[in-house]
């Protein structure tokens, strides 16, 4: 089967900047894909290479078997990219921009399917609103509609959560989920990494260009230590637990800890160095360890 | 095919949204340039025997409309979507750099002929030049427009900023213009401006479309349409390799 997404050591240089250097990516049909990676990572680079809106130095980039820069027509089609800055037409409505934007992909009649993204988007009662006067994530709403007028089998989101609130969120997910289960490849963005994690099926880490990690999200969570534990002390934490921790707050840390089994050594060097425990939380390991440990670390 | 109509179709939307500013207030210019230059010249000017010094500064004035709104139209509305960013919706489509040129193109003409006429038609209130040949005057709106919209195609891709723009405006497209014999006929001018003039692409537009009206001209309608034609298909072959390349739209 063609991958949805094939990239091969792609190149993107600004001046000075390697945006991205040599990145080998490949995602399957129907899988949800998480792309992170922290600040100028490169990851809408990486993005604007795969919709045309930048090109490349080096590399080849395809959606489907198309390739990206020689068969633009087809790659776009089988694209749908919602862009990370909030941009909007503001001589139009919702209406009018759905309807323009399924007119630059061929599509002549296609109210029926745009009615049905605004309703699932909670658009509906704002279809002749300009533009103009929409919230923030209300535009936002209208990017991810824009993005989905010509059904694209491969759909984009770069950060489409940002600013937006907790109930658009879910009911974004919902249909987001509902689209992959139907069939349709999704890759996304985020900086949410609890997003991340109950969303994607495989994440790539991105940083300075380069992928730093990239596997299935059960394969990253396993692979770094299993638990933590949040302390708060009565005195300072004694040296030998240095290398443990994973954040370090005025009245508090984070310790990382392999097992049940070290939290007793733990413990044991507190009460040696005789100091007090306030509050102790155990956690589960989650992304933004994996997150923290594989980007910190490369 | 249906990109480039859907395209075409916005940008004329666009236009209709703000008729106001883009299709009223030119017509209203050029009356007022109209008003004033023939109240101060219409006794002392008979540039062709025979023929009211208003009546022919009409032809010269719509087609000033013509080029200008051509221009202003497909310039304004790249820029004006480079920075607000909505060019992203029509860079991420299916759009073929042709389409997107014809688009942009296309819908500049229509701007310009649409003031075109509205100038002209007002102006028939303050005198009546005669029309003797509208397939001259027809022939070169339509080429006068497009070269213009296609060049305003250039300045809102090469420009980043507003003032840019006002840049090119200010100091190619007005000179040009107001040194193309709106005004006057270059054979009024001293030998010096007059050989410069015929290097300015912009006095062999308003030259044949003025032939159109008056049947007389500073130079053979045939020459002009020669010279304006080659211009144009320099400048959309240029035009076209621009987009093709992704320069300044696709970082
Ligand atoms: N058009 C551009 N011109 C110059 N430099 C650019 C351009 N676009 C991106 N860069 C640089 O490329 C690098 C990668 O940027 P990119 O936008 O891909 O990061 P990102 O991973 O999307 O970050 P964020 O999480 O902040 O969105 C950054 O150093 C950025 O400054
Ligand atoms: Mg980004």
């Amino acid at each position: 089967m063609l991958p949805a997404v094939d990239v091969r050591q792609a190149h993107k240089r600004y001046g000075s900047v390697h945006a991205l250097d040599g990145v080998d990516l490949s995602v399957g049909q129907g899988e949800f894909f998480g792309l992170l990676g922290p600040n100028g990572a490169g990851k809408t680079t990486l993005i604007n290479l795969l919709a045309g809106l930048a090109i490349p130095d080096g590399g080849q980039l395809s959606i489907l078997g198309c390739d990206v820069v020689k068969q633009y027509r087809a790659s776009r089609r089988l694209l749908g990219v919602v862009p990370q800055e909030l941009v909007f037409d503001p001589f139009f409505s919702v209406r009018e921009t759905l309807r323009l934007q399924s007119g630059y992909f061929g599509l002549r009649r296609n109210d029926a399917w745009i009615d049905e993204v605004m309703h699932h988007l909670d658009l509906t009662d704002k279809a002749d609103t300009n533009m103009r006067r929409l919230s923030g994530g209300m535009k936002r709403r209208v990017l991810v509609a824009q993005a989905l007028v010509h059904k694209p089998p491969v759909i984009v989101l770069d950060e489409p959560t940002a600013g937006v609130d907790v109930e658009l969120r879910q009911s974004l997910w919902r249909f987001i989920r509902q689209l992959n289960r139907d069939g349709h490849t999704v890759l996304l963005t985020t900086h949410y990494l609890e997003e991340a994690e109950a969303l994607c099926g495989r994440i790539a880490m991105l940083k300075q260009g380069r992928i730093v990690a990239l596997d299935s999200t059960q394969n990253l969570l396993n692979s770094v230590a299993g638990f933590r534990v949040r302390l708060k002390l009565a005195g300072g934490l004694p040296a030998a637990l240095l290398p443990q921790v994973i954040e370090q707050e005025d009245d508090g840390c984070l310790l990382a800890l392999p097992s049940y089994q070290a939290l007793e050594q733990v413990l044991a060097q507190l009460r040696e160095a005789s100091v007090a425990v306030h509050e102790m939380a155990l956690q589960q390991a989650d992304l933004e360890d994996v997150f923290l440990q594989v980007v910190g670390r490369a | 095919m249906l990109s480039f109509q859907t395209l075409f179709y916005k940008e004329a939307l666009r236009v209709q949204k703000v008729a106001f500013q883009t299709l009223l207030a030119p017509v209203l210019t050029a009356l007022l340039y109209l008003l004033i230059f023939s109240h101060v010249l219409e006794q002392h000017v008979e540039v062709y025997p025979g023929v009211r010094y208003t009546a022919f500064l009409i032809p010269g004035l719509v087609m000033m409309a013509v080029l200008q709104n051509a221009f202003a139209n497909s310039s304004s509305s790249l820029i004006q979507s480079k920075i607000t960013g909505n060019i992203v919706f029509v860079l991420l489509a299916p759009i073929a750099y042709w389409e997107f040129f014809l688009a942009y193109t296309l819908a500049s003409v229509a701007r310009g002929l649409v003031v075109g006429v509205g100038v002209y038609l007002a102006a028939l209130w303050f005198a009546q030049p005669p029309m003797q040949f509208p397939l001259w005057v027809v022939l070169f709106a339509l080429l006068g427009s497009a070269l213009l919209g296609s060049l305003g195609v250039v300045a809102g891709i090469w420009s980043e900023k507003f003032d840019q723009l006002a840049g090119f405006q200010n100091f190619i497209i007005m000179p040009l213009t107001f040194l193309s014999g709106v005004f006057y006929s270059i054979h009024s001018l001293p030998a010096f401006w007059q050989s410069l003039s015929r290097y300015n692409p912009f006095f062999y537009m308003i030259d044949g479309f003025r032939y159109g009206f008056f049947g007389v001209s500073d130079i053979s309608p045939w020459f002009s349409l020669a010279v304006v034609s080659g211009c144009l298909l320099v400048l959309a072959g240029f035009t076209l390799a621009l987009l093709k390349s992704g320069y300044k739209l696709r970082l």
